[in-house]
């Protein structure tokens, strides 16, 4: 029996470094506690695990001030906090047609609310032209939002390009880092994001139900509304939200293992390092982007250039269903990977796709060469089999 | 340290002292999570003992690490 060959980690990456599991383990067996609640030693250590998690991740963000990054439990969360707790009916919002539904369901529902939207189109490439984001810009502009990268084709969008924009407009920028956040170096001064909504599960290693948004200094907490309001174990004589960070957008017990769980993956990456970990996607990213491009009857998606993308490639097979081939991939090969339009109707539209999709390729940090030589052949066989 | 040499420091919220808690030590500077003093605040966190004689120095210290200090008293 083949042993699985795991390319679903735009999803959720797997394995996690075995650092992550102890941390979890480490968190349910000898701390267990609340954080920040009841004072005695087990809940401090619970706060203290919850504090080191924000620590590791402001480094790596390049955020100053830890306490502006609040926890969640995915980047949805942290995407839905950013666009309805900012976005006023009247506002004008600029977001592009690569993005994910965490993006474009809260934006369409705020649209419905009578905020403004303009989809910039980006190339079938999944590319963008930032003249046309700017030339987007209207009178009562405050926000552009858009994806660091293409969860359906890894493209990465020139954030600090867009961020030079925002800041020449005064407006906000929102990053959804869901694809980048511990795959691609991040600097939140350097690019003027404003806000960098980013999920734990993937890149980041950690488990699935975290995530976050950093809270940048530009950003107005008066206007910012939390999701939720509830217990925070601060200000309980008062029964309104506290207005200070991160109490505010953190009502509730917190996902405490979940974040051991994180700040250690965190931790395992700035360990090894961003770059290293970079040029390590980008590699097998290019052998799979040019393996598949060798295939008859493949079609890949995208700009081709690993250097342009992140760890997700996207390949349809001519005369096979995208759903068909998924499944003869996990049931003769043993291959886990993601089919059909993958939560992106927009970027399918823009590529191409709709409404069939793609086959989704996402190597991870523990995927090689052997892995990637073996995908390719259980392509190369479906393929040979649909001609 | 002995009780009665010492201060407290009250923050807004635990996680805002559990951030001082590493900042100060990173530092070499003694500190102690306590519950807070129910005398000081009818707050249920935490709050930081530290010597009397340390306050001074650990004032800039949280300043510079963006952890704002709500009150500061002897214990």
């Amino acid at each position: 029996m083949l042993t699985p060959l795991y390319l679903d980690n735009a999803a959720t990456s797997w394995p996690k470094p075995p650092v992550v599991t102890a941390a979890v383990v480490r968190y349910l067996e000898q701390v267990g506690a609340n954080p920040g609640r009841s004072g005695h030693r087990l809940s401090n250590e619970a706060g203290r695990i919850v504090d080191a998690a924000r620590e590791v991740l402001a480094k790596l963000f390049g955020v100053r001030n830890p306490l502006r990054i609040v926890f969640g439990a995915n980047c949805t969360e942290a995407l839905n906090l950013a666009l309805c707790g900012l976005l006023r009916a009247g506002d004008h919002v600029i977001t592009s047609s690569m993005e994910h539904n965490s993006m474009m369901r809260p934006l369409r529902q705020l649209e419905s609310e009578g905020v403004e939207l303009t989809v910039v189109p980006c190339r079938p490439d999944g590319t963008i032209d930032c003249t046309l984001v700017e030339a987007a810009v209207l009178p009562n502009t405050v926000l552009i939002a858009l994806t660091h990268a293409s969860n359906v084709v890894g493209t990465l969008l020139p954030v600090a390009e867009i961020g030079q924009i925002a800041r020449k407009h005064d407006l906000l920028l929102l990053v959804d880092a869901a694809s980048t956040a511990g795959a691609f170096p991040i600097d939140v001064v350097a690019d003027n994001i404003d806000l960098l909504a980013f999920a734990g599960h993937k890149s980041l290693l950690g488990p699935t139900g975290t995530g976050g948004l950093a809270i940048g200094e530009r950003v107005d907490l008066s206007r910012l509304r939390p999701l939720m309001r509830g217990g925070t174990g601060s200000r309980s004589e008062f029964e309104a939200q506290p207005d200070f960070l991160p109490d505010k957008y953190e009502s509730g017990t917190l996902n405490v293992m979940g974040l051991a769980g994180l700040g250690a993956g965190a931790s395992w990456i700035r360990e090894r390092g961003i770059e290293a970990i970079r040029a390590h996607h980008q590699t097998i990213t290019q052998e799979l982007i040019d393996g598949l491009g060798n295939i008859a009857g493949v079609t890949v998606y995208g700009t081709m250039d690993a250097s342009k993308q992140v760890a997700t490639v996207s390949f349809t097979i001519n005369r096979m269903s995208p759903s068909e081939a998924g499944f003869l991939l996990d049931e003769e090969f043993n291959l886990q990977c993601r089919i059909g339009l993958q939560c992106a109707p927009a970027a399918h539209h823009t590529i191409g796709t709709f409404p069939e999709g793609t086959i989704r390729f996402a190597p991870g940090n523990f995927t090689d060469r052997n892995d990637v030589m073996r995908a390719l052949e259980a392509v190369s066989r479906l393929a040979g089999r649909a001609r | 340290m002995s009780a009665d040499a010492c201060s407290v420091i009250l923050f807004h919220t635990s996680n805002h002292a559990f951030r001082a808690e590493k900042v100060l030590k990173e530092r070499g500077l003694s500190c102690k999570l306590v519950p807070v003093p129910r005398h000081l605040s009818s707050e249920c966190g935490v709050c930081l003992r530290i010597e009397r004689e340390l306050l001074d120095s650990v004032k800039p210290v949280l300043l510079a690490a963006h952890v704002e200090i709500a009150a500061a008293h002897d214990a």
